[in-house]
């Protein structure tokens, strides 16, 4: 089998990942040793599609889990992106039609700076990190993902936000020719999503354009994604063309599609249930028995201050 | 041709057994079990509903005997299903199982599904037809059509959003009953 070692490093190495970051010469002697056991011991887990390129400089964020990543064939070819369609393989095997090069962001609102900024500008001069986050979806079942990205605030301080900046709101690409999944209203498109100026400005929240060490897959919300990991997987939007700076609670697409069971906040939480299914026990994807979800998908450390006083019933 | 359509219908079941023994199930394996089981009961159950309507049309009484092995095929899928749920799903807490059943009306109805489907399968013999008489019988087995309408609201009341798969199954079981009122049967039993 003919394999390029730069597909086979990041597969072998990648549950070894913060090892691997740690020291160059280390990733170096992998390449040496890395191709015969990659190949031929998962030689179907090469990326579902996009590009897959391994990221370069990647070094290890803070707030990562140790705990053991989902397998990246799980995570590349489980996903919801309605985009795409509704099923959780649509994605996997309809996302090759969306374009990720060239790429803006439109920068608008309650900012000093606006603009439409070409994605190699949003990230220059930043330093890519990886952080290990777990997710958990509102479906109830979870994956931990070793994301590739920049901290959300640092990027959207860039921008320098007015005083009157009190949410921010993001806006995935519509774009029916790309996104065929946009075809069927099965939500009112473009998707939209929003965060507390506070929340998004925490070091958790994440913009992420990798994960496994590579450029995000297509289907995981390429080029760049919000990843907030106490919150429900929905609030983390996926290819975003759009960041608003505004002044009144973004109407999120969820929430505007079936407001009794999606709120705004949407932050993991045992103890509020859907109305349809329990959210006290999630299934980690891999595992078989299902575990107990933990209260802000267990960053209550770093997040549960910025809802103190609030009604976490209410503000689901 | 009836041995043929049971093995079709037998199908789907061999290739999940098949997929389970060499972990090509999805990435939510009991997800992935639970959908199949759970969408291949409702097409059956449909197509044992289209046997009749299809015998009058067609003209073809020896289609007859279909509808019971549908059904039967439709319960066996239909409990594999609940199975699913119940064990690999809940892990057999019961307090959560009876506290689901009671609390979320989607796992109320097709339970209720369920227990429609569960004496018409006791009693697919011909010896229960006897003993309870051709018009009891009949009437039992009238829940059929209580079973087919809970399995559809069962099935709208889970999706997230996308209503299309549901509506197409709910939209099914209505030209089979109007194909039923316009094609009277001759025979008692309906």
């Amino acid at each position: 089998m003919n394999c390029r070692s730069s597909e086979i490093t990041a597969e072998s190495l990648y549950l070894r990942r913060r090892e691997f970051l740690r020291s160059a010469a280390a990733a170096t002697a992998g390449l040496a040793l890395a191709p015969a056991v990659g190949c031929e011991a998962e030689p179907q887990a090469k990326p579902v599609s996009g590009p897959g390129k391994e990221l370069a400089d990647v070094v290890p964020g803070p707030f990562s889990s140790d705990e053991q990543p989902t397998p990246w064939k799980k995570a590349s070819s489980y996903n919801n992106f309605y985009e795409f369609g509704t099923d959780k393989d649509d994605p996997s095997r309809r996302a090759g039609s969306l374009r990720t090069e060239p790429w803006s962001v439109a920068i608008e609102g309650e900012v000093s700076k606006p603009g439409l900024v070409p994605l190699e500008d949003l990230l220059r001069g930043r330093v890519l990190e990886e952080r290990i986050y777990r997710l958990r979806c509102v479906e109830a079942w979870s994956m931990v993902i070793p994301w590739v990205g920049i901290p959300l605030g640092e990027a959207l301080r860039a921008f320098e936000p007015t005083s009157q900046a009190k949410f921010v709101e993001f806006t995935t690409l519509y774009d029916p020719e790309q996104m065929p999944g946009q075809r069927r209203r099965v939500l009112a498109w473009p998707y939209v999503e929003g965060l507390r100026i506070d929340e998004a400005m925490h070091p958790l929240s994440l913009l992420a354009v990798g994960m496994y060490g590579r450029v995000l897959p297509n289907q995981n919300g390429a080029p760049i994604r919000l990843v907030v990991p106490w919150k429900y997987g929905f609030k983390s939007i996926k290819s975003i063309v759009r960041i608003r700076f505004t002044r009144e609670q973004p109407i999120n697409s969820w929430n505007r599609s079936a407001p009794q069971e999606y709120g705004f906040y949407a932050n993991v939480n045992p103890e509020v249930d859907h109305p349809r299914w329990s959210q006290a026990r999630e299934r980690r994807i891999g595992d078989f028995r299902k575990r107990p979800t933990l209260p802000f998908n267990g960053y209550a450390e770093q997040v549960a201050g910025l809802y103190r006083g609030m009604d976490l019933r209410a503000q689901f | 041709m009836h041995a043929g359509v049971v093995v079709a219908a037998l199908l789907p079941l061999a290739n999940l057994a098949l997929r389970a023994a060499t972990d090509h199930l999805g990435a939510d394996p009991v997800e992935d079990i639970t959908h199949t089981t759970g969408n291949w009961a409702l097409r059956l159950l449909l197509a044992s509903l289209a046997v009749t309507p299809l015998r009058r049309l067609l003209g073809v009484p020896a289609l007859a005997p279909l509808r019971r092995s549908l059904g039967l095929l439709a319960f066996l899928y239909a409990t594999l299903h609940a199975l699913t749920y119940v064990g690999l799903d809940q892990g057999f807490h019961w307090q959560l199982l009876v506290e689901d059943v009671l609390e979320r009306r989607y796992v109320t109805a097709g339970f209720a599904a369920w227990l429609c489907l569960l004496p018409l399968a006791a009693t697919s013999t011909r010896r229960s037809m006897r003993r309870l008489g051709g018009a009891r019988w009949t009437n039992l087995h009238r829940l059929i059509h209580v079973a087919a309408p809970l399995a559809c609201i069962h099935y709208f009341w889970l999706v997230k959003t996308d209503l299309l798969p549901p509506f197409v199954y709910s939209a099914i079981l209505a030209v089979l009953w109007l194909a039923r009122l316009s094609l009277p049967g001759k025979d008692a039993v309906r």
